[in-house]
């Protein structure tokens, strides 16, 4: 990418849906399950029918207030759904059921760390509505498909203010959010399978400007890496155009992964006109203080107050408390962890260490390998006590991450025991010795570099399994008597 | 208040109404026929009637999270135009 000739401040407003994990739809009693056959979830309610009635799911109410709550939003104890009209084949009714005016939470933050800089991002708005079906193209374009089970499925939009400036802070927002409705445990979140979407406003202006740029809204960003990249890429975009004097056009842009690359979704120009207003179906909600107090005592301690405890409690690093409570498996597992062993940074170094290259390598979430808390908590045990080093400890760990099974188990049966009996070091260390005259002149030489390879000898010798320490102090002594 | 052709215009585009131009000037005088009847309600005291979004007298009309039987896909395609796979069949939307 061109390296642009202004400087300019980009502004990013995030908008973010959340499948809410509830059994049935928001306003039927269809099952919300994922990958049923095609319209095999639905019933005259959901598909739209003349003279049907919705009913609302109160589960997904208290969802919404949780997710509020949890965001510090304010919650509108006087809350309505209104309609908003659109043709388009993914919605039976020709319109969707969400809310206009009093929306179930509004006013709320969230708090972010980027580049080791806390800075807290508004949340505009929050508020429940229901989902569309989907759409798949035959092929040569022809004509669509339309299953409409996921109509229905609800939804919450959170709406950030426009105070997110650089793309690392719109990813380290939606990470955020991620988290807490993780732990909130009102959602699966899963990117891939699109129970959490963002769309989101860019516009730049020069530094100092106070009115806003004109904004493009960029869509279809399925990971959160392609959130980040996308806003890049069109931040650099719309720089280039304001450089060659042109204007940024205010449209829909959708975000191409494959190509790198945004492209205008020339959506018709006729201005979007939804004739919201409220929906007589359904009357009013009324959330009040008692029920917002209930649904508040549900919510477990958040991702920011773990990160706190971590450093305060455990002495962890910000950096580490914030990658491991950024998702609550990890989290868990690192709490579960110390009911094994006491040495809480030892946890976090193998969580950060050995645990996350795994997973990052091969892309998997925690979910998909087999090591246990209790497995990483004894083999920290076992390195205390002597038993195995730490470099066979790797070895016991990778066994762990594939078969699950716990560390005594694998040390027994690979014969991984730590050789901490002196006369046998003493033998293995004199054969090696007796084999590399040469670094041993170096050490009588004074070179200390020499003793490091001695000792990776020994190891190699005794397949890893000798006590390096030892080992250290043998060669050092046997050297001094030659 | 009251509606011009171009309200008109406008409205039928949003419906996907393709309107003559006779029946774009008989539905504006319709209308604007309604509105005045509605205005009747202007002559009304309202200073002491709080604002409402709906007429009935009830609030938080909710269900429990429990599923129900969805309709045999047989019996949803019914209404279907077109169908191909158990999906409903329509013209091609590309954005």
């Amino acid at each position: 990418m061109a390296i642009t000739q202004t400087d300019y401040e980009t502004v990013i407003g995030l908008e973010v849906h959340v499948e809410l994990h509830t059994k049935t739809k928001i306003f039927c009693g269809c099952s919300t399950s994922f990958g049923a056959a095609p319209n095999s979830n639905t019933c005259p309610v959901c598909l739209g029918h003349p003279g049907v009635l919705p009913v609302l799911n109160r589960q997904a109410v208290e969802y919404a207030m949780k997710a509020a709550l949890a965001l510090n939003c304010k919650i509108n104890e006087d809350s309505i759904f209104a309609r908003k009209n659109y043709f388009y084949p993914d919605s039976p009714k020709a319109y969707q059921i969400s809310q206009y005016e009093r929306p179930i939470g509004e006013f709320g933050w969230i708090d972010i760390e980027v580049n080791g800089e806390q800075k807290r991002i508004g949340i505009t708005r929050l508020h429940l509505e229901e989902d569309a079906g989907k759409l798949t193209h035959v092929e040569g374009g022809a004509a669509s498909l339309v299953d409409f089970n996921r109509v229905g499925t609800p939804l919450i939009e959170i709406v950030s203010e426009p105070d997110l400036r650089s793309p690392e802070e719109a990813r380290a927002y939606l990470e955020k959010l991620k988290a807490i409705m993780q732990y909130c445990d009102v959602s699966d979140v899963k990117m891939e399978q699109g129970s959490l979407r963002c769309d989101a406003n860019i516009s730049l202006r020069p530094f100092g400007q106070k009115e806003l740029g004109t904004k493009a809204e960029l869509k279809n960003m399925n990971s959160f890496r392609g959130v980040q990249r996308g806003i890049e890429y069109e931040q650099w975009r719309q720089a280039d155009v304001l450089d060659s004097g042109g204007k940024v056009v205010q449209e829909t842009r959708r975000w191409d992964e494959a190509q790198a690359k945004t492209f205008s979704m020339r959506s018709k120009e006729e201005a979007h006109d939804y004739r919201y207003f409220p929906d007589p179906d359904l009357v009013r909600m009324n959330l009040d203080s008692a029920w917002q107090e209930r649904v508040r005592s549900s919510i477990p301690e958040l991702p920011d107050e773990r990160k706190q405890r971590y450093t305060e409690q455990y002495g962890l690093s910000s950096y580490d408390a914030e990658v491991i409570t950024a998702s609550l498996a990890l989290a868990d597992f690192f709490e579960n962890s110390l009911s094994y062993t006491s040495d809480a940074k030892a946890v976090a170094n193998w969580m950060m260490g050995d645990l996350l290259a795994y997973l990052n390598a091969n892309n998997l979430e925690l979910s998909g390998v087999k090591v246990t808390s209790q497995g990483l908590g004894e083999m920290i045990g076992l390195i205390e006590k002597g038993t195995i080093s730490g470099k066979i400890a790797k070895t016991v760990f990778r066994e762990m991450l594939e078969s699950g099974n716990l560390p005594q188990a694998i040390v027994e049966e690979q014969g991984l025991v730590q050789i901490s009996d002196e006369g046998a070091i003493r033998a293995i260390v004199q054969n090696v010795l007796d084999a590399n005259p040469g670094p041993v002149a170096d050490v009588k030489g004074g070179n200390p570099k020499a003793i490091g390879f001695l000792v990776g000898q020994v190891m190699k010798e005794s397949k890893g399994k000798a006590n390096p320490g030892l080992a250290n102090k043998l060669i050092a002594e046997l050297i001094e008597k030659m | 208040m009251s509606i011009t052709l171009k309200d008109v215009e406008h409205v039928a585009k949003l419906a996907r109404l393709d309107l003559s131009a006779d029946e774009k000037t008989l539905f504006t005088d319709q209308l604007n026929a309604i509105l005045k009847y509605a205005e009747q309600l202007n002559a009304l005291d309202t200073s002491n009637v709080a604002p409402t979004t709906h007429v009935l007298p009830l609030v938080n009309v909710m269900r429990d999270d429990l599923p129900h039987e969805s309709l045999p896909v047989d019996q949803v395609m019914l209404n279907a135009p077109d169908e191909e796979e158990g999906h409903f069949k329509v013209p091609a939307v590309i954005e």
